[in-house]
């Protein structure tokens, strides 16, 4: 079970760790810089993580050592002749493949690969030159923005992607080509005609089950959807309190299990009530359980941003972090919840090392 | 020689500020700069070799725009501030 928690937040990064059922502040880094994202490689026992420095730009550091020294490594670089002239506003996505390759993206959408740990990236390009790329959405950012990528355990070369406001991508052969993957998702914030346009579909996290990856969840600006055929369709589930929300954590290998956070609607980005709650699906979302045992039952305003709820590798173990700056971590699957604290920086993102 | 100051917020990547330069503009004495700190370039312009938005350079205590900036001319005894606009909270 994991003994570490990567906790990146808008001042630093905290590193928490756990002794026995207690997690405990340990280490702090990169102080007063904003961390939009960090990512346990376990292969390499690397830690990377994303910092957006206000005025001087994405930059990202790796850690060899579990988070005693950093280096500062490549970030990576839109080329000068990428149509539409981008630079890189942030990192908001890691994934590892079999191979080793690292695979990163980010604010605008595009998305990079590295051979050498974040050494040196290459821009792959065939994703940002899809005819669609023209009508992806700001999805809170002024430029599209791309959140999450998988990466399939059995197949090095198949890997997907999911931009806000720009559906779902997949290619099956390492990044050279690229299908749209949202069959079955709509969108109610769009003009009628456009309802099931896939390049302005909305996914706000996408993941997958790492022992059966074909079976994949989404938690999509109006909705939550569950794929069982590897994205080739997807189906609607219907979550208690509310099908809004942004993350979504799926059990390493119970295919019928994922953990979402509700939140009010796209208007009010807070809690349901002012009741910070977890619904728990232990059947592929044919019903939910609302678990909050532990979590703040009135008057709060948390919102878990998209990165801000993970899994490790027993499915036991959650951590949650919120824009406010409460740090819960539950040892049972969500039934019970304790916090560790309320007073973080507004939280970004949390993964297990 | 110009003389290149850098805010405080760089001396994780220009330890020592200032830093004696070379050149006829602010470009290239900035371009000095980075062969000695190649950390520093991706902190102060953009991968299309653009000064970053949210970096404000003073030369010879004036303010120059974002966009002329890097051409503008240095004298021997130039001044050059790299600084960051105040943004943010």
């Amino acid at each position: 079970m994991a003994v570490k928690a990567l906790v990146s937040t808008r001042k630093g990064l905290f590193i928490y760790r756990r002794s026995g059922q207690r997690w405990e502040m340990g280490t702090t880094h990169f102080a007063g810089t904003p961390v939009t994202l960090s990512f346990y490689e376990p292969r390499e026992k690397a830690i990377y993580a994303a910092l957006r420095h206000g005025h001087f730009g994405p930059k990202l550091h790796r850690s060899d050592d579990g988070g005693g020294e950093w280096i500062e490594i490549a970030t990576p670089d839109f080329p000068v002749e990428a149509d539409a002239k981008p630079t890189l506003k942030q990192v908001w996505a890691f994934a590892a493949a079999s191979d080793g390759t690292l695979w990163a993206g980010g604010i605008p959408a595009g998305v990079f690969k590295s051979q050498d740990k974040g050494e040196s990236w290459q821009f792959v390009q065939s994703l940002w030159d899809v005819p669609d790329r023209g009508r992806w959405g700001g999805g809170g950012y002024d430029e599209s923005g791309l959140h999450s990528i998988v990466c399939d355990p059995r197949d090095a070369r198949h890997v997907l992607v999911a931009i806000s406001s720009g559906g779902v991508w997949e290619t099956r052969d390492a990044g050279k080509s690229w299908q749209v993957r949202t069959k079955g998702m709509y969108a109610v914030y769009a003009p009628p005609e456009q309802k099931f346009d896939p390049a302005i579909q909305d996914p706000h996290r996408m993941v997958h089950c790492p022992a059966e990856p074909e079976v994949m969840w989404i938690q999509h600006h109006n909705g939550v959807f569950r794929s069982a055929d590897g994205a080739a369709e997807w189906q609607e589930l219907n979550p208690p309190i509310s099908n809004f929300g942004f993350a979504v954590a799926a059990h390493p290998s119970r295919t019928e299990t994922a953990w979402f956070v509700p939140a009010h609607s796209d208007q009010r980005r807070e809690p349901v009530d002012g009741r910070v709650v977890v619904n728990r699906t232990d059947d592929g979302g044919k019903s939910f359980m609302t678990l909050s045992h532990g979590l703040p039952g009135e008057q709060a305003y948390d919102l878990v941003y998209r990165h801000g709820l993970a899994v490790d590798e027993s499915g036991e173990r959650l951590a949650m972090g919120s824009t406010t700056g409460g740090l819960w971590f539950s040892g049972d699957g969500g039934e019970s919840w304790t916090m560790a604290t309320a007073r973080l920086p507004p939280i970004y993102a949390v993964d297990f090392a | 020689m110009p003389l290149v100051h850098f805010t405080a917020h760089l001396r994780s990547v220009v330890a020592k500020s200032p830093v004696v330069a070379e050149g006829a503009d602010v470009r290239s004495a900035l371009r000095g700069v980075f062969e000695t700190h190649p950390q520093l370039e991706g902190y102060v312009l953009d991968e299309r070799g653009v000064l970053r938005q949210h970096v404000c350079i003073f030369v010879d205590g004036e303010k120059l725009p974002n966009d002329r900036v890097l051409d503008a001319p240095l004298t021997r005894t130039s001044e050059v501030y790299v600084m960051q606009a105040l943004s943010g909270g």
